[in-house]
């Protein structure tokens, strides 16, 4: 096979034996930056409060979000109030039903919202775009021109229509904000992969005989993936806030579930009865929540693209 | 060459290459003109095995196009690239080869490139990058084998394989570039394209470099296409040199033959500007200078080339091209495409 065989086998093995170094990978470095940010760290810690808050809520609680505290009802500026004696903590909300639980219900949907909203958007809109961009050509041009034809949709319209036709539900809202979270991170991602796809290790990796879907898998995509990052914490806020409208509007979940954007305009509905925590708990959590998720995204972009900083 | 040693044989052969780009009109009406770029417009020549070819030219003149062209990486406008090979029997046309065959083909054939850092993935260890060809074109290669190989691999162009976890930054430039070394070796290629592998190290780099290459290049009997604007650097790692102007071939050359007796206007002056490291011999030198730029190839100048910068060009240079010709008493593998060769 080789000349030296033996010998640079015997010295591979010798060699073997000592320790292999650790490399520092680009995503150690990057975690060490964020590490380090205070503010991104602290924005993580909150949002972790938040959600174990959801999680181990429900085990303290005294009241169903569906149950109406009979006793309540009528009196809700009085006997609704914030209480630890009645159970309700957060107080009760206008039918009399139990605000603590009604707002970790809401605050476990419009999580889930967000969340799966940009899940959706990092992979479509990851592989979309790095495939337009990588092939190029006749084939990109279809794809990012359906992409426009899409944006060019007035989707607000579009989802309050079929949540006419269809009635209101959370699967509903699901697809309707699927469909249009991965369009902005398709062209982000094409657009970096137009940049990456002269690099040399790409055409290294042609000159190896990759085949194009492990190209794009294996070098394109993790090269995207710190902007992707970024950008789908970003998301997540934004599709809060697309939810949370749809449901100020009425059109959102269908009760007895609930959102942060039905809390909050229930809650506004009812400002001037003096049931201000109705508006309050609600949307103290929404508030962290969104400043959270923002501080956390400000964290990773310095942190992945320590240059631009 | 010794005449007892058993003649080479032909490991590629390229005859009459060319790679045209389309850069779009001149205007944006319908009616404008199209316009074609003549990277590499008609090149021959011929490798053998276990031989270097030093390809050189200033920057545009099309060496890394016709390189990227000869292994299939820029589809070309004609000509024939035979692999292994003179007739279709036993070669193979590599232009005109599926895309599969191409991608098989790939594994006897490796590139080398410029930038050592940008050639090398940032978010793969360099045992990743390493393994890559290996594990492409063997995908069923148990995973010890792998690291085995790869770390046999680095071994061989000296790094130390316990850094088999590590990352390009974490590497020197010279080190990055034995870790592009260490990945176009892994499958034991019978050709390996450098790609100026040496104009981003500093000299003393320069040099590991390319007595590393030379070694391995005598151990393991590869054949090199290197590309260089180095006169010195190919003057020491090339068996033949092969001088480009504007996608032309303008002289082509064992070696020493080249340096000794350069034949066409355009070498002679290359050759006369390389310095010598001596102040009193380098102040004595006489240097041919060579005016103006490098015409556009967009629209290159009729007959030869060269002629709107050579000193000896006539009438005759811009109505005929001159043919890549042999000396008459000269020996038949120094060649210069040029009516008034000396």
């Amino acid at each position: 096979m080789l000349i030296d065989h033996e010998k640079s086998q015997a010295l591979a093995e010798n060699l073997a034996n000592q320790a292999e170094v650790q490399g520092r990978s680009l995503w150690k470095d990057a975690a060490n930056r964020f590490y380090h940010n205070k503010a991104a760290m602290a924005g993580l810690v909150v949002l972790c409060l938040v959600v174990i808050f959801t999680l181990v809520g429900p085990l303290f609680a005294q009241w169903d979000n569906e149950e109406i505290d009979w006793n309540a009802l009528g009196n809700i500026a009085t006997a609704g109030a914030p209480s630890i004696e009645t159970g309700h903590y957060f107080g009760t909300d206008e039918l009399g039903r139990d605000l603590y639980s009604r707002v970790i219900q809401g605050t476990q949907v419009s999580l889930m919202v967000g969340v799966i909203g940009s899940l959706i958007a990092v992979v479509i809109g990851t592989l979309y775009g790095a495939t337009a961009g990588y092939i190029g050509g006749r084939l990109d041009g279809v794809m990012m021109r359906f992409v426009d034809i899409m944006m060019s949709v007035p989707y607000m319209f579009i989802l309050i229509l079929l949540m006419v036709i269809f009635g209101r539900s959370i699967f509903l809202i699901f697809i309707g904000i699927g469909l249009i979270s991965w369009l902005d991170m398709s062209r982000i991602v094409r657009g970096q992969t137009l940049s990456l796809k002269n690099k040399e290790f790409i055409e290294a990796a042609i000159a190896a005989g990759v085949p194009t879907f492990n190209i794009i898998v294996r070098h394109i995509v993790p090269n995207v993936l710190g902007i992707v990052i970024v950008y789908a914490t970003l998301l997540v806020p934004q599709m809060i806030l697309t939810e949370s409208f749809i449901s100020f509007l009425g059109l959102g979940v269908q009760e007895p579930l609930t959102s942060w954007g039905v809390l909050i305009s229930e809650g506004a509905g009812t400002m001037s009865y003096g049931t201000l925590w109705q508006l309050a708990f609600p949307l103290f959590f929404f508030v962290i929540t969104l400043l959270s998720f923002f501080f956390i995204g400000d964290g990773l972009r310095d942190a992945l693209d320590p240059k631009d900083r | 060459m010794n005449e007892s040693v058993k003649k080479p044989e032909t490991l590629l052969k390229v005859e009459n290459l060319k790679v045209y780009f389309d850069v779009g009109k001149s205007g944006a009406m319908p009616w404008s003109a199209k316009r074609v770029l003549k990277a590499v417009d008609g090149v021959s020549f011929e490798l053998k095995q276990g031989e270097t070819l030093g390809i050189v030219g200033e920057s545009g003149c099309g060496k890394s196009t016709l390189a990227r062209a000869v292994i299939n990486m820029i589809p070309a406008e004609s000509g024939r690239v035979m692999w292994l090979g003179d007739d279709e029997q036993v070669g193979k046309d590599l232009l005109s080869i599926s895309k599969k065959e191409t991608r098989q083909i790939r594994s006897q054939m490796q590139m080398i490139f410029q930038d050592p850092l940008a050639s090398l993935n940032p978010r793969m260890t360099i045992g990743q990058i390493i393994a890559e060809p290996l594990q492409t074109h063997y995908p069923k290669t148990p995973k010890e084998e792998v690291i085995n190989r790869v770390k046999q691999t680095m071994v061989k162009v000296g790094l130390l394989p316990n850094q088999i976890n590590r990352y390009p930054h974490e590497f020197s430039g010279g080190q990055c570039q034995r870790i592009g070394i260490a990945r176009a070796l892994i499958l034991e290629p019978k050709l390996i394209i450098c790609d100026e592998p040496v104009s981003a190290l500093d000299v003393s780099i320069q040099a590991q470099v390319i007595n590393l290459l030379m070694k391995l290049q005598k151990e393991m009997g590869l054949s090199l296409i290197f590309i260089a604007h180095d006169l010195s650097v190919v003057k020491h790692i090339s068996t033949r040199i092969m001088v480009l102007y504007l996608g032309n071939v303008a002289e082509v050359s064992p070696a020493k033959e080249l340096y000794e007796r350069p034949r066409h206007p355009y070498t002679q002056a290359l050759i006369s500007a390389v310095p010598i490291p001596d102040p009193f011999v380098e102040k004595s030198k006489e240097v041919i200078e060579l005016t103006g730029d490098l015409p556009s190839p967009l629209n290159p100048p009729s007959g030869c080339v060269f002629r709107t910068r050579c000193p000896k060009a006539t009438e005759t240079c811009a109505n005929q091209k001159p043919p890549l010709e042999a000396r008459e008493g000269d020996e038949d593998d120094h060649l210069a495409a040029c009516f008034f060769s000396d």
